[in-house]
């Protein structure tokens, strides 16, 4: 087994255990069940507490403002998967970086709108940002520390505010923060009073060319800042600016100067903007594979000996090694919840960042990520139609998952039912088809309501289960001694092939309406042929004969010598094989035989007549 | 004119737009929603655009913005506004809910509840539609039951029990004495309600395949004229008068076919949405045949469409 990595967080669960019971557990998709067993270690039998706890990791999910987060997402997924794979590598590269924007701006809404417990939302946006300006715009030397700079001033949001606030201030040896040498001196300091020692730094902010513009080479470039920052070193040692301690501050600033950039810490507040600011005067032009040794140097000199990094600084600096599935792996230790791996992994898979070895317990890690989100997702009462796309677009086992899972879904309304069932059709799933219709007919059905439970075995095709509620009605039928739900049996229509049963039902019915509406002759056709073409269940015959019995009796001859014959041959086939043992069919056998031998001498007599 | 999207934390199973006076010549600017497959449901009012200010170019270019919710038990199954302060909502718990809405749209309670109003014998039952024609209302649900009531009153007027072997999803008013529903079995049936049996005076059905109806609307003007989509997507023109067979019959969508309405005023003009995503718009040229139509997709299933009249 592997090592872990670190120490797992304890739970607490109210009420269990308290006795020293022994806890069990068992995994769910999206949580886990604990329940007290009556194993206890040591001291006398107590009664334990009969309550099953679940224990959810992943409480975000039923945050209705991260719901936004979660729809909104899964747009941006569904129309990255239908990037096609035939576009040159430039075209697809902007937008990759564009959806990398669209999921970040996604964000950055709900940021706004929570207003509190935005902090895990915050490093979320950081993290992807970096992995953004790293990974997937791979910034090339020169204009990588543009990129980096924008990062950290996205992410320093009181830059701005303070810039304005030196613009209004009185003087401008009051402002340290370097960001406002690097901005706003020029324009600010034109409108202040200055003295000649400000005049000179200014000149030299001036003609700072550390703005790397794609117009010049990195060659070029590197040539120029060398020569400003000679300059700027050079004044340093004549002590030009040593009357202004201020002054001399920012030139050392300008210079890189690590030690009065330590002592900017509070305005710096992260060692990332430490790191970027140390670049900034000292490496402009540094190269990607370069930069992880920066970022280690510039966390231990920020963070100081003692302090421990946070798991976010852990991961923002693998993301300086270029490590990817370590950043990948933290994240998803240090997240409740799979959405922001998921969804980083598989925008960095379609950039083919991702190395594709294949795990132990499934396919791709892209792959796997997707699956247990879109397996929490399923496990929400709303989310889980969501879910579907993100399974449709797991080619090893999203089909399998999403099989498993649909059919778990709760029905409470036919109208979801239906959804579930577009679902399942529209993917083939004719299994799951099968089954859920199964379900909403047999709870139809223990309600009585037959015309539904028919509806539903109408669209799954399912032959036994319209034989079964054929029984039911037959069963009515001879319980009651009439049809019930006349308005379905009579408007059965094509549906009635379903099953024999159910054929043989909708006839046996349209036999009763034809005898009520004194169509004898058809009625009587009809009932010989529901006996002779095999049916109706023998079971029934005893009925059906009975049945024919008062067609019998009629003044008029109704059934012909052949219909006769035939019935006569029915009877003894009925007579011989199911009802031996019944008594009471003795007397009704009797009476059929004697209606039948005289219906047909009636027959021969009237067949043999001639009419003159 | 673009649709504009907006995203809120629930699923919307049905929206309807507020009546407004006719004295009023105004283009509606309050709706309602109803919630579905939440543990908790809601019915929202919203507005779109200011009220009573409209844009330099006269179109509503904001989103809709909430004005006021009440919590709803069960999934919204359907939802009528009965008069210009009164919503009635079909529950999927049985029961079919009066909401009163204050003048200034600020505030949405529940007035009366008729609870259990669908159900079977030891369980409750979805109410799965609502029709209302002031002062009366009717539902029908799973259970096979047509209910009529009336809006002040707490008792309920009428039922007929066991009216459909199978669940009725959808009813409309043909008269005012007479609805039409359609069920899962794909049959129309029109019940007086002026008759004192329980039996339906009339029923239609297409010959061919039993696809379930889930949608039904009538002709604003002329009260034989209903239109019925079902589960394959079919829009289906009949006239109750004549017989089993629908005028028209056109193959809408790929999919269940969950809303259809014609417009108010200019009855011409159909629109039906689906399962499979979109919304259409239909136009009758001459008489009964359909034959242009405008499509306009849409991101999700569409599981709701309503218009209101718009004044020329």
């Amino acid at each position: 087994m592997e090592e872990v990595d670190v120490e797992p967080s304890t739970t607490l669960i109210p009420s269990a255990g308290f006795h020293r019971k022994h806890l069990g557990f068992e995994w769910g998709p999206g949580d886990l069940l604990v329940y007290e067993t009556n194993y206890k270690l040591q001291g006398p039998r107590s009664a334990g507490s009969p309550f099953v706890h679940i224990v959810r990791r992943d409480e975000d999910i039923c945050s209705p403002i991260l719901r936004k987060l979660f729809n909104e997402s899964h747009l941006i997924f569904v129309g990255l998967q239908k990037i096609k794979e035939d576009i040159p590598s430039k075209n697809k590269k902007s937008q990759f970086v564009s959806i990398s924007k669209n999921y970040r701006s996604v964000i950055r809404a709900c940021m706004e709108e929570l207003q509190q417990n935005v902090s895990i939302l915050l490093a979320i946006e950081l993290i992807w940002n970096l992995c953004e300006v790293l990974f997937i715009d791979t910034a090339p030397a020169g204009s990588l520390l543009l990129h980096l700079l924008d990062w950290v001033r996205l992410h320093k949001s009181d830059v701005d505010a303070r810039a304005r606030e030196v613009l209004q201030s009185d003087s401008p040896a009051q402002h340290q923060s370097y960001w406002d040498v690097v901005r706003n001196t020029k324009k600010k300091l034109k409108s202040h009073h200055m003295t000649p020692l400000t005049l000179e730094l200014v000149t030299f902010i001036k003609h700072c060319h550390y703005t790397y513009c794609r117009t010049q080479t990195l060659t070029e470039f590197e040539v120029k800042w060398r020569h400003w920052h000679e300059e700027c070193d050079r004044c340093l040692q004549e002590n030009t600016f040593a009357s202004n301690r201020h002054l001399e501050t920012i030139c050392k600033i300008l210079v890189g100067d690590e030690d009065t950039l330590l002592e900017q810490k509070e305005l710096l507040s992260t060692w990332y903007h430490f790191l970027v600011t140390r670049l900034l005067f000292t490496h402009p032009t540094i190269k990607p594979p370069d930069l992880h040794y920066y970022a280690q140097s510039s966390m231990n000199m920020f963070l100081g000996p003692r302090a421990s990094p946070e798991p976010l600084d852990i991961i923002l600096l693998s993301a300086f090694e270029f490590d990817l599935h370590q950043v990948i792996k933290d994240c998803s230790i240090a997240l409740n919840n799979w959405w922001f791996v998921a969804h980083l992994t598989d925008l960095l898979d379609h950039c083919k960042l991702l190395q594709s070895h294949n795990l132990h317990f499934g396919s791709n890690l892209r792959e796997f990520l997707v699956l247990e989100y879109a397996s929490g997702l399923f496990t929400h009462h709303s989310l889980w139609q969501l879910a579907v796309d993100y399974f449709d677009h797991c080619p090893e086992f999203g089909r399998v998952y999403l099989e498993l899972q649909i059919e778990r879904v709760p029905l409470d309304t036919e109208r979801k039912a239906i959804k579930v069932l577009r679902i399942c059709e529209d993917r083939q799933m004719s299994e799951q088809v099968r089954s859920i219709c199964k379900i909403m007919a047999k709870r139809a059905l223990r309600n009585n309501r037959l015309g539904s439970a028919l509806s539903w075995s109408i669209r799954a095709k399912d032959a036994a289960f319209a034989t079964l509620i054929s029984e039911r009605f037959l069963q009515d039928y001879s319980n009651k001694g009439s049809f019930t739900d006349l308005d379905l049996l009579d408007n059965l229509g094509p549906a009635m092939l379903l099953s024999d049963r159910l054929t043989f039902l909708g006839k046996y019915r349209e036999f009763h309406r034809l005898y009520g509406e004194k169509r004898f002759s058809e009625a009587a056709r009809l009932l010989l042929s529901l006996m002779t073409a095999k049916i109706a269940p023998r079971s029934l015959w005893m009925t059906l004969l009975t049945d024919a019995l008062p067609l019998l009796e009629q003044k008029e001859v109704i059934f012909s010598v052949d219909q006769t014959y035939e019935l006569m041959s029915c009877l003894e086939d009925c007579f011989s094989s199911v009802f031996q043992d019944e008594d009471i069919e003795s007397t009704k056998t009797e009476l059929l035989r004697l209606a039948l031998a005289r219906n047909l001498t009636m027959a021969i007599v009237k067949e043999g007549t001639i009419e003159t | 004119m673009d649709p504009i999207a907006k995203y809120i934390s629930q699923k919307i199973s049905k929206t309807r737009w507020r009546p407004i006076s006719p004295a009023l010549l105004q283009q509606p600017e309050v709706f309602a929603t109803g919630s579905w497959d939440n543990e908790n449901n809601s019915v929202s009012i919203w507005s779109v655009g200011e009220h009573g200010v409209s844009n330099t170019d006269g179109e509503f270019d904001e989103e809709p913005q909430l004005l006021c919710a009440s919590q709803h038990d069960g999934d919204v199954m359907d939802l009528q506004f009965l008069d210009q302060d009164r919503l009635v909502s079909a529950s999927s718990s049985g029961a079919v809910m009066i909401f009163k809405l204050q003048p200034d749209c600020q505030a949405l309670s529940l007035a009366h509840v008729w609870e259990r109003a669908h159900r079977y014998s030891c369980d409750n039952t979805p109410c799965t539609a609502v029709v209302c024609r002031s002062p009366e209302l009717v539902s029908v649900g799973e259970d096979g039951r047509v209910t009529l009531y009336k809006a002040d009153q707490t008792e309920v007027v009428r039922v007929i029990e066991n009216a459909d072997s199978s669940t009725i999803h959808a009813v409309t008013f043909l008269r005012t004495t007479e609805v039409l529903t359609v069920n899962s079995i794909g049959q129309l049936k029109m019940w007086d309600f002026r008759q004192q049996s329980d039996s339906p005076a009339q029923i239609l059905s297409l010959t061919g395949d039993r696809v379930p109806l889930h949608c039904v609307d009538k002709h604003p003007n002329q009260q034989h004229i209903v239109a019925t989509g079902g589960q394959d997507g079919m829009l289906c023109i009949w006239d109750v008068r004549q017989g089993n067979t629908p005028f028209s019959l056109i193959e809408a969508h790929s999919a269940e076919m969950w809303e259809v309405h014609f417009h108010p005023s200019n009855p011409s003009h159909l629109f039906t949405c689906s399962e499979d995503g979109s919304l259409l718009h239909w136009e009758t040229t001459s008489g009964s045949d359909m034959s242009t139509l405008l499509q306009i997709p849409v991101a999700a299933q569409p599981d709701t469409v309503c218009q209101q009249p718009r004044c020329a």
